[in-house]
């Protein structure tokens, strides 16, 4: 820790500080993602699928995303489920995901906010 | 940085410290640890979230989980259903009291809705123990925004503009000291917080000074350079450790990142803050005894003028500002005057913090804005009284404050409403009480605080108080005699007109504004011998009625003296030589077969 000389210097550390208590501000007005941690999406992989949404998360230094679990919603044969809420913009669920589509999602639907049609729930 | 996807707040304040927060703080690093976590949630500590009295508090972010009453024993449920399975542990979610319904989040449930929290905004949001989480939430900003942008009399125009006034007691206007110690001729000055909380049943500065320590030192320097200080010290009782470590990590950490020191921020402007531990004595809460103190002398008030902003801290002009009052100033500096005397009212502006204590189902910190009515406080924030008794009286402004009565409910809290309601604002305590209490026993516990804490250096205060509870013990002893109350009244008014400082000049309040509300009950102890609260031991005697008593004999196994006696299953008799009136056995019996009389 080192001395802060000037304004700029303070303006500077606090815009890196805030992401130490980014996670406790404003999160109705972030992007959400929630997957589905019940007994069947865990057998299926939910836990690498949430490993490797959080190691993308981090490899490209987003901070306006919250990362939640939730049970079982019911249709464990297309577990791993994962939803994607933006704010003020339906929710989107992807079925029978896996650790590679899983980065996908981030880099397409988060970053670059183009759903990914092919992997989203079918009209069952 | 890694990307925590949770962080788990543990409240590791004074109350919920003492109810086993520590012992939770380290369950949890050591099952998140267990569990292969700990690159994924963070475990940290946090100040005072306000419902102490349902601690240990935790909160879970992103979601804002709420968990109160969390014991070591909860932890591995805890982070193997929410932190692992996203399920929400239902069971120790808070339960709103009327509804019986389970709250998720801190924000929904009604004690907080009705918040709005300035001097309080930090507390239970960041650590206090890493200046990083201060700065990330705008700390010191205000700091280098009066450094850079503004000049000493702006700052002060600022203050004054936004209507702000002293939260410690006295409610002066904050801008006006201010321009009264900038004016005062001199090259050194001194700026002085007052941390000497003293008011029996108030912790709101304990918990500014324990869950956001920077805000008082950014402040301060604040102050320092409106008045021109280069030095500012910190008067806080050695009786709260925890604030006093905190801010000692605080001041560290502020002078290791040149947010005090030399130089702050390359503006060439100095300042610096020291601590001054108080051995508790309540006169030292005078500005004039608490400087002394200080100083290294007695702690003793003296006659002003000249007041400190002329003649303090070593004969130099020097501010004096209560904790409260300095954890305003950074919002106000950032957010501007008319923002904060957009909130509350006409003369009151700005939020007060509260610490509720007393018959109330949510004790604990509260902050509202001005204005907010005493049944809004009592009912919808404090959740009601207990057990289903019946409101009396609250008391606000601790031993230098009054009693306000039922009828006064609907009152909006404000300095001025409360005076003319006989009490004051004080420093915010709030005891809140119910039918079974005495209010000539709770002028007595008043006054017995205030004449023990006298320094005894004028004779009203250390005479007059004496005399006033003597009277007082003889009438709940049941020797009061006609002319009691007239000879309470004369002699509160003369220690009213000439104790030397705000202590003696105010003890008498409790029993003026007891006398002027509940004026009945003091006649009843001493025309009737009569307390009809049943409080008072000397007047009461306890007596079994025949027909209710059923000859079970739990009163007899709890009588502490064998005082009762009796054939099982037959009505009992109570010896009343014997008793000790201990009310034991009132609390145990479960058909209300013992009466009070």
């Amino acid at each position: 820790m080192g001395v802060i000389k000037s304004v700029e210097e303070l303006e500077k550390i606090r815009d890196q500080a805030r992401e130490l208590i980014n996670l406790r501000k404003d999160n109705e007005n972030k992007t959400r993602i929630v997957v589905g941690m019940g007994t069947c999406g865990i057998s299926a992989g939910a836990r690498q699928v949430l490993m490797a949404i959080l190691d993308e998360l981090k490899k490209r230094n987003l901070t306006n995303v919250i990362v939640t679990e939730t049970g079982c919603i019911g249709m464990c044969r297309f577990e791993p489920l994962v939803d994607v809420i933006k704010p003020n913009q339906p929710k989107v669920t992807y079925v029978n995901v896996n650790p590679e589509k899983a980065r996908q999602i981030v880099a397409r639907h988060i970053v670059n906010n183009q759903v990914i049609d092919e992997w989203v729930i079918p009209n069952v | 940085m890694e990307f925590y996807r949770a962080h788990i707040l543990v409240c590791r304040g004074t109350g919920c410290t003492a109810s086993g927060s520590e012992q939770v703080f380290e369950a949890f690093e050591k099952e998140i640890e267990k569990q292969g976590l700990s690159k994924e949630v963070k475990v940290l500590l946090t100040g005072c979230l306000g419902l102490c009295e349902l601690g240990p508090n935790i909160i879970i972010y992103p979601e804002g989980t709420y968990y109160c009453k969390v014991k070591a024993e909860d932890v591995p449920e805890i982070v193997e259903e929410h932190l692992v399975k996203g399920r929400i542990v239902e069971r120790l979610l808070y339960k709103e009291r009327t509804t019986e319904e389970r709250m998720r989040a801190l924000t929904d449930i009604n004690f907080y809705k009705r918040q709005k929290r300035i001097a309080l905004r930090n507390c239970g949001l960041i650590n206090p123990e890493v200046i990083e989480e201060y700065i990330a939430n705008d700390g010191y900003r205000a700091l280098a925004k009066v450094l850079t942008e503004m000049t000493p009399q702006q700052v002060i125009d600022e203050i004054t503009k936004s209507g702000l006034r002293g939260r410690g007691g006295g409610g002066f206007p904050t801008g006006r000291k201010w321009q009264f110690a900038k004016d005062a001729p001199g090259d050194i000055k001194y700026v002085v917080c007052n941390g000497d909380e003293g008011d029996p049943g108030a912790f709101m500065d304990r918990s500014i000074l324990e869950g956001d320590p920077h805000t008082v030192l950014e402040a301060m320097a604040i102050a320092g350079y409106a008045i021109g200080a280069k030095e500012g010290y910190i008067y806080v009782r050695a009786e709260y450790p925890l604030a006093v470590k905190r801010l000692e990590i605080a001041i560290e950490q502020a002078r290791e990142r040149g947010l005090l020191g030399k130089n702050i921020l390359g503006t060439g402007f100095d300042f610096d803050i020291f601590l001054r531990l108080g051995s508790g004595a309540f006169v030292c809460g005078e500005e004039t005894a608490l400087l002394a103190s200080i100083e290294g002398r007695r702690g003793e008030p003296r006659p002003r003028p000249p007041f400190p902003a002329v003649a303090g801290l070593w004969g130099k002009p020097t501010l004096i500002n209560n904790v409260e009052t300095f954890a305003n100033i950074p919002p106000i500096i950032l957010n501007g005057a008319e923002w904060f005397a957009s909130i509350g009212t006409e003369r009151s502006k700005g939020t007060k913090v509260f610490a509720i204590g007393g018959k109330i189902n949510n004790t604990g910190l509260v902050e509202i804005p001005m204005g907010t009515t005493l049944r809004e406080v009592i009912y919808e924030i404090g959740g009601g009284i207990p057990n289903g008794k019946q409101f009396k009286a609250v008391q606000t402004g601790g031993p230098s404050g009054g009693c306000i009565p039922a009828s006064l409910l609907d009152m909006p809290i404000e300095f001025d409403t409360l005076t003319q309601a006989g009490s004051m604002m004080g420093s915010g305590g709030m005891i809140v009480m119910d039918e079974d209490t005495c209010m000539v026993d709770i002028a007595k516990f008043f006054l017995t605080f205030t004449q023990d804490e006298s320094c005894g250096k004028c004779p009203p205060c250390r005479i007059g108080t004496k005399r006033m509870l003597e009277i007082l013990e003889r009438i709940t002893n049941g020797e009061g005699r006609e002319g009691d109350i007239e000879l309470l009244e004369t002699l509160a008014k003369s220690i009213k007109a000439s104790a030397l400082c705000g202590l003696g000049q105010t003890a008498p309040n409790p029993v003026l504004s007891t006398l002027r509300y509940f004026r009945d009950e003091y006649e009843a102890h001493i025309k009737e011998k009569r307390c009809p609260a049943g409080a008072c031991k000397a007047l009461i005697t306890y007596e079994i009625i025949a027909d209710k008593c059923k000859g079970c004999g739990l009163c007899v196994k709890v009588c502490p003296v064998s005082a009762i006696t009796g054939e099982r299953r037959q009505p009992h008799a109570i010896n009343k030589e014997k008793c000790l009136k201990c009310n034991s056995c009132f609390e145990r019996c479960p058909f209300g077969a013992i009466v009070k009389k």
